[in-house]
């Protein structure tokens, strides 16, 4: 974990209510996808924790939904601002467990961690697939970018794009043996559900610290009670109880 | 050259600045960070006679300038603190570390106390008897004069070291518990606890923890924690260890001001890591600036 001043490169809205925002900073602590950052926002006392979507060397990228004070904040910001952001935190997905052929679900600002995880499958040579969920048309992102690496099935609760639903209504491809999900609690509980394979979900919970101190997110596993912002974010599907 | 040492129930202290219970674990996540042999001391996590997983989540909440949190004492047990946690912690702390005790029992209190008080690494215990997180134990025993004393008297006759008692603000007349406790032969005393608070999710219309209720802390209690410790200040001779929304080097010579000789960092290790160890290097810069040339010369310095 590194704890540092970041600068806003770019900040735009790229869905209803969702943003992306680019930053410059230290990203020696991100060392895999699935990884957050936690951020202090204006106004508010304990910082925002926040999916990595991507990064390189010197910056990163955060894609956010506007849900309330801290992020209408956030969506304020500007090209030069600085902002105060623990980085690398929570242990992020495995690749090595995929396969060769693995299938990543998420639903809505679930997707953003699944795409740097999209990119090191597909540098790995392995050959991923997507199902991604929105409430509607208006809510997609990133369909494109995800598009240039893998295949991309789009579903929409009111069918306004895709197929009509939620992403347990597309049957996933016969030769997926392990799958990677981030989103809703719901959805995750439904997946864990309809889903014969192995997996690791992204879990949410809400956070004191970020960095294990507080005790505020914790939950109880199979293999024991477990931080989420430490243990997790990221769990094998075998070890929830939902 | 200016002097932050301190002496807390007869322990000598480098500084006055340690870090509170239930903000820091056994130290372990913040020794990652940075070497916490700079502090003064710290208080760990909550322990009880037996493991705890506390309550479910949502356990923290919001608000202006300060959290809820009701974790509810989850905790391994101080069976695996002692096998576990305190072996780990000589590795990264040095210094005498003060043992932070739950109970819901009087007898779980006396074993828990006795049982660390053993433990060559433990310097002060602190018995807390005001956890507004949990049912049936914690604060139940901190609100009533006569039951504070209960448990300070069976814990003093087991334990060695200086016991200090945690006291909570959620009472009527905190003074005349801090008194009880005195009488009953606690060594010190630390305040605040938090304070009950509750948050509402207006989606839901229902309470955002799980809990119901929780406890308020961060810098929208300090004054509370400072009005509280000027009392208690008056109505005791026993040390105070001050604490309540302490977030800069000032707060802490404002806290010794209001009677403090120590003080305890919580909430705002949470919202930077390394609020700490920034403290007590501004602290004999904030010294300088006020003319402070020993900090044992300022506890209690509002009431000259």
């Amino acid at each position: 974990m590194t704890q540092g001043q970041y600068t806003v490169i770019s900040n735009r809205p790229i869905a209803a209510a969702t943003w992306e925002m680019l930053l410059a900073g230290d990203t020696s602590a991100l060392t895999r996808p699935g990884q957050f950052v936690n951020l202090r926002t204006g106004g508010h006392y304990l910082r925002r924790p926040l999916s990595v979507c991507a990064w390189d060397d010197s910056r990163l990228t955060l894609i956010y939904k506007v849900v309330g004070q801290g992020t209408d904040w956030l969506s304020e910001r500007q090209a030069g601002d600085p902002i105060d952001m623990l980085c690398g935190l929570g242990n992020g997905f495995d690749t090595g467990l995929s396969g060769q052929y693995p299938l990543l679900i998420g639903g809505g600002v679930g997707l953003p961690p699944l795409y740097q995880l999209a990119h090191q499958l597909v540098d790995e040579g392995k050959q991923p697939r997507l199902i991604m969920g929105f409430n509607s048309v208006q809510e997609v992102f990133y369909r494109e970018e995800f598009e240039r690496l893998m295949p991309v099935t789009v579903t929409t609760m009111d069918g306004s794009c895709g197929v009509r639903g939620l992403v347990t209504e597309v049957p996933p491809e016969t030769n997926c043996t392990y799958f990677y999900a981030c989103g809703p609690s719901p959805m995750l509980r439904a997946l864990c559900g309809c889903l014969t394979m192995p997996g690791q979900l992204s879990l949410e919970e809400r956070m004191g610290c970020g960095f294990g101190a507080c005790m505020g997110c914790t939950i109880r596993t199979r293999l024991g009670d477990k931080r989420v912002c430490k243990e997790g974010p990221v769990f094998l599907k075998e070890e929830l109880i939902w | 050259m200016v002097s932050t040492a301190v002496s807390l129930c007869g322990i000598h202290m480098d500084n006055p600045v340690m870090a509170a219970s239930g903000t820091f674990g056994y130290g372990a996540e913040f020794a990652d960070l940075y070497d916490i042999n700079c502090l003064g001391s710290f208080s760990f996590k909550g322990t009880t006679l037996h493991p705890r997983f506390g309550n479910p989540t949502p356990r923290i909440a919001e608000s202006a300038s300060g959290m809820l949190n009701a974790v509810g004492l989850q905790n391994p047990g101080v069976e695996k603190v002692i096998e576990e946690e305190l072996p780990r912690m000589r590795a990264f702390f040095s210094k005498p570390v003060m043992a932070n005790v739950s109970g819901f029992a009087l007898e779980e209190y006396v074993e828990t106390c006795r049982l660390l008080d053993n433990q060559e690494q433990v310097g002060w215990l602190e018995v807390n008897i005001s956890c507004p997180n949990v049912h049936g134990g914690g604060m139940s025993f901190g609100t009533r004069p006569q039951s504070a004393a209960e448990v300070t008297r069976a814990v003093k006759a087991v334990c060695k070291k200086p016991v200090i008692i945690k006291l909570s603000p959620n009472v009527s007349d905190i003074a005349a518990i801090a008194r009880a406790c005195e009488d009953a032969g606690a060594d010190g005393l630390s305040l605040i606890n938090t304070l009950v608070g509750m948050r509402l999710n207006l989606k839901t219309r229902k309470p955002i923890l799980n809990n119901v209720t929780g406890g308020l802390s961060g810098p929208a209690i300090l004054p509370v924690a400072l009005a509280m410790v000027y009392r208690v200040y008056q109505a005791v001779r026993i040390p105070i260890v001050g604490m309540g929304g302490i977030s800069c080097a000032r707060d802490v010579v404002e806290m010794m001001l209001a009677g403090a000789t120590a003080v305890q960092i919580g909430a705002a290790n949470l919202v930077d890591p390394y609020i700490c160890r920034d403290i007590i290097a501004d602290l004999p810069v904030v010294m300088a600036q006020l003319g402070i040339h020993n900090l044992n010369d300022i506890i209690g310095g509002a009431h000259s």
